[in-house]
């Protein structure tokens, strides 16, 4: 009974607790919401006739269109920032790739309100870049209008999640296959594209697959520029209407949900039947080169460029942060610290807050994330399969609905010893963060396995080892690069999330960042303090990612001297 | 063993200190009060640190959601709930809180309040919720941004339609802010139906953009990203004394409304949130409307003594927001059909009408220089397409069609007919069509001149 050696107990168990999880807090709340997408809006009964009203409807299919359009422009695009990046960072010997790692990481917290203020002030059609042009050359660029407008923004907004994941899988790559390429002969574009570009290819597929998920179900982008003609802003202004009860916004939200696992399956597709798991991890990543001088002027000429553009929200927002009033005009009109002291002065729990509420969720999900790709691609349970459909799909669920959902089904439960409703608990809001971050850490945890050989599992098991201490001190160990790509995504997004965590906000002392900044962006005298809170969530994740950082290169120096002293003098 | 006596005396401490607990209740207030508001901190604040001064041991909880969200949150908590007020702008919020049992009647103490604002009730005639400020939809504009464009300070809604302002307009649709809906409906009524939606069309056509928060209005006129928007007075007039250089205009047809608070059914603090209902009301709270960041008209007459020069008085000056009998009932009847129809033929439709617009402005340039009988023609054809509403008031306002966008079912037997999503797709494709239409017979006028 093979079978059943390959499915230890212990697997079971924990995919059942993880199904539970899934169940409680993504499927139960979900349903309680979208059941009215099959429900007759005249009867109640049962019926898929909403769908067809769907299709029926010119709009819609439009809106299906544009999204569709925009995701996939915006992995070209994302890919098109993120490769130069990743490449120059992990492959060659190049001062500062830790800081270009961390500040490529900054436009993934795009705090609410502000940000697109910041983006608007720069780039809108009255915004610096295009008051200079018509002062100086007499025209002006459409940056911020209509689909390309969305396209640019969520490319500069979601490339980060291709740059993380690749670099993670650039750096696990072995080094001797390299090599034995080189002695082959294979050398410039050639190896980079025969050999380590597939070789990396979980990680590129895990971060594209992301983008394009992210992209197509992303609603605040559309709206900052208020585009309405795709699918996530059309689920949005349909739900969140005043006693409107019409269906559509929740068969759209169903929509999102089968799309998004649609094309997930399609990247297991483009996977499938591919290893990349390679055995030896002594000399692990590329050799790094060093750069030539005109090579290095080069590089550092593309890199800068790069961040030059993708950094220029923030630029914008810190501008807005210690600025006066900005108000049609390139710069703003005078600087201060006022809005700084007014969110110190009356704001500071919401710092704390964050960095506790993204801290958890973040650590649960990569905990779970780990689990759950070592139980869907290592283990034989039955079903397996849909943990990682069920986590992913939380994706596609828009934060609404989610807040919606954990309202009408914990409200009625009261937490023992708190005495509370469970949905107005603090601790409601680290869940919902938790489920709404969930596939980002898991995208990466399943990358980083799938570069770790199921050969070195397997002799640690011959040793004698347990399950569970080949993953331990194993499996874990060697996918510490992803996961910890893995948290800093989950965290750094946490940290600005707004449409679930304003549903379940039930008291301002239990407030995160999020939810601060929003308070702020209700009047126009809020605007610099809402900024200068925007700013904090920026350096708090930045610095956070900055520390990840150098933990995985230490470690990463460790292992290698480590291995040095094991197999010396080779 | 048990000790009788023990237990005794334990009842009898129980017995007094509830007693001491509860008798006073009546007359002193709970120590705290949970209110769900949409209004800014700059607002609320003011309100909590002035209130918790006055009543100290009451401490003001203040949650912050958008009026939308609010709603959701007061239907989903309330078999447990743990909201003692709603705070918000819009009136019609309340009319949904109050249509699904959700508001508790409360018997205002305060005296010398009128009974109207403009021409709308200040308080909810059935009790249930009370107006502490007053608030109309107005016009504000970037002063930087209409100097460097050189176009004229609009005055009236009609202004807005002149070809001068085309790309230069912002709003947000009626779906996304009640008050915004109000003054949709305040042109209905006032122009009537027909006319009413062609003159928001001619606006439309216009727009830079239709946002999808009533706040990014003041937010885009502020940044200079569009130079006018068409919002209620206080974003303007907060706008203003923030420092933003931004000024606003009442137009003649505008209509007042109340900015509302009401308790929540089974509230848990109810004597603390009456407490505060009347704080609000009071010479003291009214006074704090006022202030630079808030700028909302206060309703008690004799406030205004004490404002800035240049600050709108309704009670004084009858010009504001008398023009237009505003008719309740009628706006609740077809509430989501007009918002519903505003999204289909404007907000989602936007970039089609905006070329029509656009086109046909071109052609009337043209037209004013050189006559052309044909072209002159197919001018008027193209108004009158784009002007074109798929239902009539008299569909609007019966009460068979228009349930087509309640969709309430109270009872699990009832049934009701006709999808809205089938309605919406059906007004789309004439919409569409007549846009495009529009658009071609006002370049064939064009090609003739």
């Amino acid at each position: 009974m093979t079978f059943l050696k390959r499915q230890p107990r212990g697997a079971a168990g924990v995919a059942a607790v993880l199904a539970v999880f899934l169940l409680v807090f993504l499927v139960i709340p979900v349903v309680k919401v979208v059941f009215v997408a099959f429900q007759d809006p005249a009867s109640g009964a049962f019926t898929f006739v909403n769908f067809i009203d769907f299709f029926n409807t010119p709009l819609f299919r439009e809106s299906f269109a544009n999204s569709l359009y925009v995701a996939c422009m915006s992995v070209v695009v994302g890919s098109a920032i993120a490769l130069p990046l990743s490449y120059f960072t992990t492959r060659f010997n190049f001062g500062g790739a830790v800081l270009i790692q961390t500040l490529g990481v900054i436009p993934l917290i795009m705090p609410p309100f502000v940000g697109a203020v910041a983006m608007q002030l720069l780039f809108g059609a009255n915004g610096s870049v295009n008051l200079l042009l018509d002062q100086w050359v007499g025209f002006t660029i459409p940056f911020m209008e209509g689909l390309n407008g969305v396209i640019f923004v969520e490319s500069i907004h979601y490339f980060p999640f291709i740059l993380i994941n690749l670099s993670a899988a650039l750096h696990n790559i072995d080094r001797s296959l390299e090599e034995s390429a080189q002695n082959l002969g294979a050398h410039g574009m050639r190896l980079f594209r025969r050999i380590v570009f597939p070789l990396a290819m979980p990680g590129y597929v895990a971060g594209a697959s992301l983008v394009f998920l992210k992209v197509f179900d992303d609603l605040g982008t559309p709206l900052l520029l208020n585009v309405n003609d795709m699918l996530a802003p059309q689920a949005y202004l349909r739900i969140s209407s005043i006693g409107i009860s019409d269906p559509m916004g929740y068969v759209i939200s169903v929509i999102l949900v089968v799309f998004s696992l649609l094309s997930l399956w399609t990247s297991f597709l483009a996977l499938r039947g591919k290893d990349y798991a390679s055995v030896q991890k002594g000399g692990g990543g590329l050799a790094k080169r060093d750069l030539r001088g005109g090579q290095r002027a080069m590089a550092y000429l593309v890199v800068t460029f790069v961040l030059l553009i993708v950094l220029s929200p923030h630029v914008g927002l810190s501008l807005l942060s210690f600025g006066t009033i900005w108000s049609f005009s390139e710069l703003p009109d005078g600087y201060t610290l006022a809005n700084y002291q007014e969110v110190f002065a009356s704001s500071s729990q919401y710092i704390t807050n964050t960095l506790l509420y993204a801290g958890l969720a973040a650590s649960i999900d990569v905990v779970f994330g780990t689990a759950i790709a070592y139980i869907v691609w290592r283990t034989g349970v039955v079903g397996r399969q849909w943990l990682d459909y069920l986590a992913t799909g939380a994706l596609a669920i828009p934060g609404v609905v989610l807040g919606i959902g954990y309202l009408r089904t914990f409200n009625e439960i009261n937490v023992p010893f708190v005495d509370k409703p469970l949905a107005s608990w603090w601790v409601i809001i680290v869940v919902a963060l938790a489920i709404r971050r969930l596939p980002y850490a898991l995208r990466a945890c399943v990358a980083a396995l799938h570069q770790v050989a199921v050969a070195l599992e397997e002799a640690a098991e011959n040793l004698g080892a347990t399950k569970y201490r080949t993953v331990r001190r194993v499996v874990v160990p060697l996918m510490i690069g992803g996961i910890l790509a893995g948290f800093i995504t989950s965290f750094a997004t946490a940290a600005v999330e707004l449409s679930a965590t304003i549903m379940l906000v039930a008291s301002e002392s239990d407030a995160p960042l999020s939810y601060g900044i929003y308070v702020f962006m209700q009047s126009a005298a809020g605007r610099g303090p809402g900024a200068a809170l925007g700013m904090i969530a920026v350096v708090i994740v930045g610095v956070a990612t900055y520390l990840s950082h150098r933990v995985i290169e230490r470690h990463r120096r460790e292992r290698r001297e480590t291995a040095g002293d094991v197999a010396p003098a080779i | 063993m048990k000790n009788p006596r023990f237990l005794w005396s334990v009842e009898l401490v129980a017995l007094c200190f509830a007693l001491s607990v509860t008798a006073p209740v009546a007359q002193a207030l709970e120590d705290s009060v949970v209110i769900v508001t949409s209004f800014p901190k700059d607002l609320t604040n003011a309100f909590k640190q002035a209130f918790e001064a006055k009543h100290t041991g009451v401490t003001v909880e203040v949650l912050n959601k958008k009026t939308t969200a609010g709603v959701k949150f007061l239907q989903e908590t309330a078999g447990n709930n743990t909201t003692d007020l709603f705070w918000a702008s819009a009136p019609d919020a309340f009319e949904v809180l109050k249509g699904d049992g959700l508001l508790m009647k409360y018997q205002l103490k305060a005296t010398g309040i009128p009974e109207l604002i403009g021409s709308y009730p200040i308080h909810d005639p059935d009790g249930y919720y009370k107006g502490f400020a007053g608030a109309g939809y107005g016009i504000m504009w970037n002063e930087r941004y209409v100097k460097a464009k050189q176009l004229p300070v609009p005055k009236e809604w009609s202004d807005l339609a002149k070809p001068v302002y085309h790309g230069h307009v912002g709003m947000s649709a009626p779906s996304r802010s009640g008050t915004t809906h109000l003054t949709v409906e305040t042109v209905l009524q006032g122009e009537g139906w027909e006319k009413g939606w062609a003159t928001w069309k001619d606006i439309a056509g216009n727009f830079n953009t239709v946002t999808e928060r009533s706040f990014g209005v003041p937010d885009g006129v502020n940044s200079g990203q569009f130079g006018i928007g068409i919002v209620i007075d206080f974003f303007g007039l907060s706008s203003k004394g923030s420092g933003f250089p931004v000024d606003f205009v009442y137009p003649s047809v505008t209509t007042l409304v109340p900015a509302n608070i009401g308790i929540v059914n089974n509230a848990p603090h109810p004597q603390a949130a009456g407490e505060f209902i009347e704080f609000l009301m009071s010479g003291e709270g009214q006074e704090i409307l006022l202030d630079p960041k808030i700028r909302r008209l206060p309703i008690r007459p004799d406030i205004y003594a004490k404002a800035p020069a240049g600050f709108p008085n309704p009670f004084e000056d009858k010009s504001i927001g008398a023009a237009v009998k505003f008719d309740v009932d009628k706006s609740k009847e077809r509430y989501n059909l007009v918002n519903s129809l505003f999204d289909v033929m404007i907000t989602y439709r936007l970039d089609d009408l905006r070329a029509a617009t656009n086109a046909i402005h071109k052609a009337e340039a043209a037209l004013a220089k050189k006559s052309n009988d044909k072209a002159a023609q197919l001018v008027a054809e193209a108004r009158e397409l784009v002007a074109a509403t798929p239902i009539t008031e008299a569909q609007s306002l019966d009460k068979d069609f228009a349930a087509v966008f309640k969709k309430k079912r109270k009872k699990a037997t009832d049934t009701l007919t006709g999808r809205q999503a089938e309605v919406e797709a059906e007004w789309d494709t004439v919409i569409k069509d007549n846009y495009v239409k529009a658009k071609a017979a006002a370049e064939q006028a064009l090609s003739l001149l």
